[in-house]
């Protein structure tokens, strides 16, 4: 109820930050498309230990995006974070496909708690730019995201690399967040 | 939002005042919500610190909990609000888990724009979430920031680097490189922080660290914090230096011309606190502290004096030639510096000056503490003893100040260096007495009015007019309280006994006193009425000069308490051994000057502590000799043989009759009792598989004709000696009536040895072996017969025992090179105290007199007195002895040769 007010509120005043947490095994690609959404470069990262957050604001909606660190010792802070969250992106390693099931798990464990009830979902199936990926199809099969019931979400292929397929899973979080579509 | 009330809330002074854990960390839910008030976290945050730093005990879970909400703040830009967010990381690293958490956050802040003012907060809280499994991903930035254009990120990163060292040496040590560089920084700060981890890295490495301190004495530093580390690493090379050897002393004189005061002071310092500092040595830094006293800036002017006043208390000389600035500082608006002034020139002052002194401190005293009111009353305290013939206005000023108003300490002060004035000063007796009895008249401490009392007791009597003392004591008996009436009731029965004449008037004062409602006051009185009239009774109880050793009498009545079984008889006090009142007197006043050579350097020097420097060693071991042969008299009376040997004169210092790094360790030490010597051998067994058994101590006499006068009494052996457990033997002789021999035995452990498991301890079957081992040989000498006391005045004694007294030789010694070698060889030949500092000898002297006093068992005092001169080969020595027992100066003077 309380996120419904705020997302009322939100759409009065039209500065409200929108928070989002994005997700993934290590070596996914969170920190890499973090700042390609900020900055708009690919920069050079090193395995995050802990979380990265910054201010994205693209039209006109100020996204706060937490970046967390996807390594197996880290993952179990995540749930500190839940708390308000109005979105989750949630990043897949096209490539890894042996480790696929982890994050499947991973994900549902996520998708259970309590405190992320009304986040909308986006899954970015990401390293496109590779030999050998998945496709958007395959990994979604392969998370069971067709099951899913109760919640917003989508699938989009990315590479944060080139770029492709950033600007359309913007618009679709903008489009969820102002209400467009629920 | 309720932010606005809030703020008016916190307006209030009381915003810190009654602030409570658990509303604190309520608020602090404010760091979840989106967005962020930064003013409010921020407020929240400092009482989160404030709780902290008041002590307040936060849990593992309450302060992870906290951590993490703290996390969420990253998300605000605010600058202020994230330095308050390091600050908390920095404080809960330690209480909170899982703090690595924040490690990226942290990373991204320090590498961000150069302008950013928070990148020093950053690196200086990554060092402390970060411990060395995670030393790997942070090293290369940090040795990057090391050498950052900006001084405040080089700083952060050097002294992270600082803190990172002790948990991780290998790592810091692969960045010497960038610190070096960092060393020549633009920064003053820089370079102090950079210098202090490079000391750090190299310090085990003694030529790094002279190389270190020589090159950058060279005058390539900017800030004087870093030369006045240099200057102590500078010391610290030469205390490790050979005595007489002072490399770096040339740089520590140069810098004395340093622009900074504080570099000049800091080496001033240094040379003053150099061991075996040499006048000329001093004199330039005494020059340089000379100056810092006329300084318009009082931190320096108190600098120099406290340093000059330390200085005074060994090299008195060396500090006269600034009396009369100090004599300036008296009049100091600074309160301390005054003190500091006036206590130094009481100690470098000559005879002549005190009774200007005296005049200048009178106006003085009403201005300052207590507590420096103390140290003034013990400085002059010290220079009546030095100056007897000055008792007179000493006293005349004590009495003064005893009448003004002061605490306990302070009364208790100045009546204490009456008594002692009293003590040392027959002259003083009358005087003295009389300015007491009316101290007594308006005392507000019962404590010192009973001691008071006490001492007209025993002094009164002995002086010309002692009817007139009467008077003082009975008005106590008529005004006081019962504590202070039966002391003075005690005090009138000593007067009795002592003169005859005065025996029946005193008799009728305490027959009033038989009136007294208190039964302590009757008590006394009708005991004292009963045995007055005997001279037997008297001498028994009221002359009786000696006392019990009150360690042991506390020793034995807590034993007997704790016996159960001993209660059906009643307490034997006769096993307690008795001292005379002398020496029990003896044992306090060097128990106080123990003590105030152990608290006169207020506030040690950083650098001395640094180093373990040998002389505060030395200061500390000697008092303890008396402590150590206390412990070696409580565990031979557990001992059924030892504990009937009556008391124990002496022990010896520990002798050590093996290499350390030998299988089995052995030490000696000898005791001296009546009429026994006792041979302590205490054993370690340095092997792990061996055990042994029935150990015992085998001393065969080498010809010598002290050895007729010893015969061996008992021996008691160790019954096991396992690993690295010691044990102790014990080797008695009973020595001749009132001789007291000099021997060497050849010594021998000789015990069975059984095999054992190392690991276990489990010793094997069987009967084991038989074996010895030799060790070295075991010396009785005179100075074991010799306990080493204090006298006042040497000349005044030494003339007393008058030359009659007098054994005197000359000898020639060959195997010592000068004249301080001579005296530390006759002040350990001899065993004796040597007096007045006569011990210290100035560096190229020819010619020196060294004396010495002490007791010899049998309780004979004895004063020596060494006149030396280099000559021919060696040194010339005339020893002259004084003792009442002929014998005994005997003794003393042919134990030289």
């Amino acid at each position: 109820m309380g996120q419904l007010f705020s997302r009322m509120f939100s759409r009065l005043w039209g500065s409200k930050e929108v928070r989002i947490l994005i997700l993934g095994l290590d070596g996914a690609g969170k920190t890499t498309i973090l700042y390609r959404f900020q900055i708009g470069e690919v920069v050079t990262t090193i395995p995050t230990v802990g979380f990265n957050v910054e201010t994205v604001t693209y039209k006109n909606i100020k996204f706060q995006v937490w970046d967390l660190g996807g390594q197996t010792s880290i993952r179990p802070y995540w749930r500190c974070y839940y708390a308000n969250t109005d979105a989750i992106i949630y990043v897949v390693d096209s490539q890894d496909r042996d480790r696929v099931g982890t994050s499947k798990e991973e994900l549902a464990a996520m998708l259970e708690e309590e405190e992320l009830r009304d986040a909308a979902l986006l899954v970015l199936a990401n390293k496109q730019d590779m030999e050998g990926a998945m496709s958007h199809t395959e990994v979604s099969e392969a998370l069971g995201l067709t099951s899913l019931r109760n919640r917003t979400w989508t699938i989009y292929k990315c590479s944060a690399k080139t770029g492709e397929g950033l600007t359309d899973a913007l618009d679709w979080l903008v489009n969820v967040v102002t209400g467009g579509k629920k | 939002m309720n932010m606005g009330k809030k703020d008016e809330d916190s307006g209030d002074s009381g915003l810190f005042y009654h602030i409570d854990k658990s509303t604190v960390l309520q608020e602090a839910r404010a760091f979840n919500e989106t967005p962020i008030n930064p003013r409010k976290c921020r407020l929240i945050l400092t009482k989160i610190v404030f709780l902290l730093y008041q002590s307040e005990v936060f849990q593992t879970k309450e302060a992870t909990e906290t951590f993490f909400s703290i996390t969420k703040l990253f998300q605000a830009q605010d600058i202020p609000l994230r330095q308050m967010v390091y600050l908390l990381i920095k404080e809960l690293s330690t209480i909170a888990e899982d703090v690595i958490m924040v490690t990226s956050s942290l990373m991204r802040d320090m590498t961000g724009k150069s302008d950013v003012i928070y990148r020093a907060n950053a690196i200086r809280a990554l060092a402390r979430i970060t411990d060395s499994s995670m030393l790997a991903t942070i090293e290369r930035p940090l040795k990057q920031f090391i050498v950052d254009k900006q001084p405040n990120v080089s700083s952060g990163a050097l002294v992270s680097s600082l803190h990172l060292f002790n948990a991780n040496k290998e790592a810091v040590r692969r960045w010497a490189n960038e610190v070096q560089e960092a060393c020549n920084s633009k920064g003053a700060i820089t370079q102090y922080h950079a210098l202090g981890l490079l000391y750090q890295i190299r310090q085990h490495d003694r030529m790094a660290v002279i190389k270190l301190v020589q090159n950058y004495s060279k005058g390539s530093l900017r800030s004087p914090l870093a030369y006045c580390m240099l200057i102590r690493y500078a010391c610290k090379i030469m205390e490790d230096e050979e005595p007489g050897s002072r490399s770096l002393y040339d740089l520590l004189e140069g810098w004395l011309r340093h622009k900074h005061d504080m570099v000049v002071y800091e080496a001033a310092r240094a040379i003053c606190n150099l061991r075996d500092v040499s006048s000329t040595e001093l004199f330039p830094a005494v020059s340089a502290l000379q100056l810092m006293l006329v300084n318009h800036k009082p931190t320096l002017r108190f600098a120099a004096i406290r340093t000059l006043n330390k200085l005074a208390l060994t090299h008195p000389a060396a500090v006269f030639p600034c009396n009369l600035d100090m004599e300036n500082l008296i009049t100091d608006p600074n309160r301390s510096v005054a003190t500091f002034a006036i206590t130094t020139l009481l100690k470098t002052g000559n005879e002549a000056s005190v009774d200007r002194l005296m005049k200048q401190i009178t106006g003085f005293m009403n201005e300052i503490s207590d507590e420096f009111k103390i140290i003034v009353i013990e400085a002059i305290r010290s220079l009546c003893l030095k100056f007897p013939a000055k008792q007179s206005l000493m006293l005349n000023f004590l009495s003064n100040v005893l009448r003004d108003e002061g605490g306990y300490e302070y009364k208790r002060a100045i009546v204490e260096a009456i008594f002692d004035i009293v003590h040392h000063i027959p002259e003083s007796k009358e005087f003295a007495l009389s300015h007491l009895c009316e101290f007594i008249e308006d005392c507000e401490f019962n404590k010192l009015a009973v001691r008071i009392l006490h001492l007209l007791g025993t002094e009164g009597p002995k002086t010309p007019k002692a009817s007139k003392y009467i008077r003082y004591i009975y008005n106590r008996v008529i005004l006081e309280n019962a504590t202070v009436r039966a002391a003075a009731v005690t005090a009138l029965a000593r007067f009795a006994v002592n003169i005859p004449e005065l025996r029946d008037r005193v008799k009728i004062l305490l027959t009033r006193c038989l009136d007294d409602n208190e039964d302590e006051v009757r008590d006394r009185a009708i005991m004292y009425l009963r045995i007055i009239d005997s001279d037997d009774l008297c001498k028994r109880y009221v002359a009786n000069e000696s006392t019990f050793s009150w360690a042991s009498l506390e020793r034995n009545l807590v034993h007997y308490l704790n016996d159960q079984g001993a209660h059906s008889q009643a307490f034997d006090i006769s096993s307690t051994p008795l001292v005379t009142k002398e020496q029990e007197y003896a044992e306090t006043s060097r128990a106080i000057t123990a003590a105030a050579e152990l608290t006169s350097p207020t506030l040690r020097s950083a650098a001395a502590a640094l180093g373990t420097s040998s002389a505060a060693v030395g200061q500390r071991a000697a008092p303890s000799s008396g402590d150590a042969q206390a412990g070696y008299a409580a565990a031979m009376e557990k001992i059924p043989q030892l504990s009937q040997l009556g008391p124990l004169f002496k022990s010896s210092s520990p002798v050590a009759l093996t290499e350390s790094e030998t299988e089995y360790v052995v030490t000696a030490v000898k005791h001296i009792f009546t009429s026994h010597v006792v041979f302590q051998f205490d054993c370690r067994n340095t092997l792990n598989d061996s055990v042994l058994e029935k150990l015992n101590i085998v001393l065969k006499p080498i010809e010598d004709e002290g050895a007729d006068e010893l015969a061996l009494e008992t021996s008691i052996p160790i019954a096991q000696l396992v690993y690295d457990i010691p044990g102790t033997a014990y080797v008695v002789f009973r020595r001749a009536d009132g001789t007291s021999p000099s021997a060497v035995f050849s010594s021998s452990l000789q015990y069975f040895v059984k095999d054992c498991d190392p690991n276990t301890g489990e010793v094997d079957e069987g009967e084991g072996y038989e074996d010895e081992y030799q060790i070295e040989d075991v010396e009785l000498v005179v100075a074991d017969y010799v306990l080493p006391s204090y006298v006042v005045d040497f000349r005044r004694n030494w003339e007393e025992l008058g030359e009659s007294a007098e054994v005197l030789e000359t000898y020639q010694l060959t195997n010592v090179a000068n004249i301080k070698a001579a005296v530390q060889n006759l002040l350990q030949i001899l065993g004796m105290l040597a007096i007045d500092g006569t011990d210290n000898v100035p560096d190229k002297a020819t010619t020196h007199t060294l004396l010495m006093s002490g007791v010899y068992v049998g309780g004979a005092k004895v004063l020596a007195r060494c006149r030396m001169v280099i000559g021919g080969e060696g040194v010339t020595v005339e020893v002259a002895a004084r003792c009442k027992d002929e014998n005994v100066a005997r003794t003393i003077v042919d134990a030289v040769c």
